[in-house]
């Protein structure tokens, strides 16, 4: 039985992490750009980012002003089993958020959209979102936090078989000069596409694969893999590069998930996870122990699988 | 390795004198120091539409409106826990600021990604208003680092933290890049024309979707497909 209040005090850790630390694989990737990028004022946006990343770091103060919409990922192990059960595991990321807001401090983002009603903690109707997925073997549970920016870089379209890889790297061609110029989409970003599914599904895709992939991660299926390489190569050979200045670094990576669709559509999402790539995760085993790491590793096969039955690793298919 | 130069760096007040903003070039990199208020559609609806005081003398205390909100709590005994800083982007305020520089005498104006060079010219360059971009964007723990004191928050109770009218006390706060110019010129704008140069080039073989998009088109004629 995992405890409930070291989920609490973790998921707590975790909001201000997120907030304050930059994922070691996005900052490898970011001083990688900085060091060949040769556009004056885009080499002078990187080297202030690095340094922002350095005072957050050192003053503990969130490296973002601008919080984005914090959220959590939760993944659990087929055998794991929570004090209190889903709603007190709800709460206690509820509460986390709320009180990670005042004590980071985070910019109390969240707001009705409507009324515009701001509870000043990130928590209101739907917020923070929280996801879940499962994993066939383990009594573990892990918290992921990703605090994404909310207004940018991010669309949606549904294209056709005949449209074609043409017609993707034209929409992601699209995306990137589009919310890139002005550096609306806070760039350079890792790059999430998400394709087929349903629209919604899609638009979960492309968001995850910007948000719960690492910096030189590959999708295991080999030619989407390629791809990836080709359009990280793509987006960094338009010209542009930090806030739409003269450059050539607009992508730190590009992730690319898949899920099977109609058969007539090839729908597409892109995303960009922005210069402040918030996001940090911890397991919780269910002796209380709690392992701190950067990468959600979220997509496992398990949650690529694409047939009717899961079939077990051989390791655990032998012990059984 | 990158072979980039290192633009000019310039310190100024948050009441600047028209020398000062005259002297200003696109791409400079500018420090603040003085009082900087945050305005943003909460404010701007407030002090035009329902036309409520602005609790501030404008522009003697400070000419400089940042388009922010910060990331900072009011703790329970009213004192104020400000961390990082960072700009929204402005070009949502375009119908609010011609109004609001008019009568707040506002003269620097700091976001995120600029305005048009129209905006500029119709209303930045009568008012003698330059565009400060912030960097990144989100050097918030950077900025928030040039905050030496929060002078007072006006409106949370009304607004909510967010949109609240913060002054803050700045002391060589920045980075920011000068974005706009007195004679109107916008560097986005002379940015994406560098850019522009190039991007038939990495288009190639792509072709638009069989698909289009509703909602982009004032021609009720319009179909999606063709």
């Amino acid at each position: 039985m995992i405890p409930i209040d070291i989920i609490e005090a973790t998921a707590n850790e975790l909001m201000a992490k997120a907030a304050i630390e930059i994922p070691d694989d996005y900052l490898t990737g970011l001083k990688a750009a900085a060091e060949s990028e040769d556009g004056d004022l885009s080499s002078f946006v990187l080297h202030a980012m690095l340094e922002n990343y350095d005072a957050a770091k050192e003053d503990g103060r969130a490296m973002c002003g601008d919080t984005g919409t914090p959220r959590w990922y939760v993944k659990m192990g087929n055998e794991a089993l929570i004090e209190g059960g889903p709603v007190a595991l709800e709460a206690a990321l509820r509460r986390a958020t709320a009180d990670a807001t005042a004590a980071v401090p985070l910019r109390p983002n969240r707001v009705h959209p409507l009324w515009r009603t701001d509870h000043n903690n990130n928590v209101g109707i739907g917020a923070p979102e929280i996801e879940y997925a499962f994993e066939p073997d383990g009594e573990w549970i892990d918290l992921i936090t990703v605090h994404k920016g909310g207004l940018f870089g991010t669309d949606y379209r549904m294209l056709f078989p005949s449209d074609g890889i043409e017609g993707i790297k034209r929409f992601y061609l699209d995306s990137l000069v589009a919310f890139g110029k002005r550096g609306l989409a806070c760039q350079p970003a890792i790059i999430g596409i998400g394709l087929g599914g349903t629209k919604d599904a899609c638009m979960v895709l492309g968001k995850r694969a910007a948000c719960l992939r690492t910096v030189g991660d590959r999708n295991s299926d080999p030619r989407i893999a390629e791809i990836e390489d080709e359009f990280k190569e793509l987006g960094n050979s338009i010209g542009m590069g930090a806030m739409g200045f003269v450059g050539k670094h607009m992508v730190i990576d590009c992730n690319i998930e898949v899920g099977y669709c109609h058969t007539g559509g090839m729908q597409m999402s892109v995303h960009a996870f922005c210069l402040s790539s918030r996001r940090a995760v911890a397991r919780i085993h269910a002796d209380g122990r709690v392992e701190h790491r950067t990468d959600p590793d979220w997509f496992t096969p398990y949650q690529r699988r694409e047939t009717v039955e899961w079939e077990l690793p051989a390791s655990h298919a032998k012990s059984a | 390795m990158g072979t980039s130069r290192k633009p000019r760096e310039i310190r100024l007040s948050t009441t600047p004198t028209a020398e000062a903003i005259a002297e200003l070039r696109l791409g400079d990199i500018v420090y603040l120091d003085g009082l900087i208020y945050t305005a943003r559609e909460g404010v701007y609806m407030r002090a035009l539409e329902d036309q409520a005081n602005i609790p501030m003398d404008l522009p003697s205390q400070s000419a400089a409106n940042f388009h922010c909100s910060p990331a900072a709590n009011i703790r329970a005994d009213g004192s104020f826990d400000l961390g990082a800083v960072t700009a929204t982007a402005s070009f949502r305020f375009a119908k609010w600021l011609p109004e609001w520089m008019a009568k707040t005498g506002a003269r620097l104006i700091i976001g995120k990604g600029g305005m048009s060079s129209k905006d500029y010219r119709d209303y930045f360059v009568p008012n003698g208003a330059v565009y400060l971009s912030t960097v990144g964007y989100g050097t918030g723990a950077l900025l928030g680092r040039g905050v030496e004191n929060v002078e007072a928050v006006h409106w949370h109770e009304e607004l909510g933290i967010a949109q609240a009218m913060w002054v803050i006390r700045a002391n060589r706060m920045g980075p920011f890049i000068v974005a706009s110019d007195l004679a109107g010129n916008c560097l986005f704008e002379r940015e994406n024309a560098k850019i522009a140069a190039n991007l038939e080039k990495v288009y190639e073989g792509t072709r638009p979707a069989v698909l289009k998009r509703l909602g982009e088109t004032d021609d009720r004629s319009d179909e999606m497909i063709g």
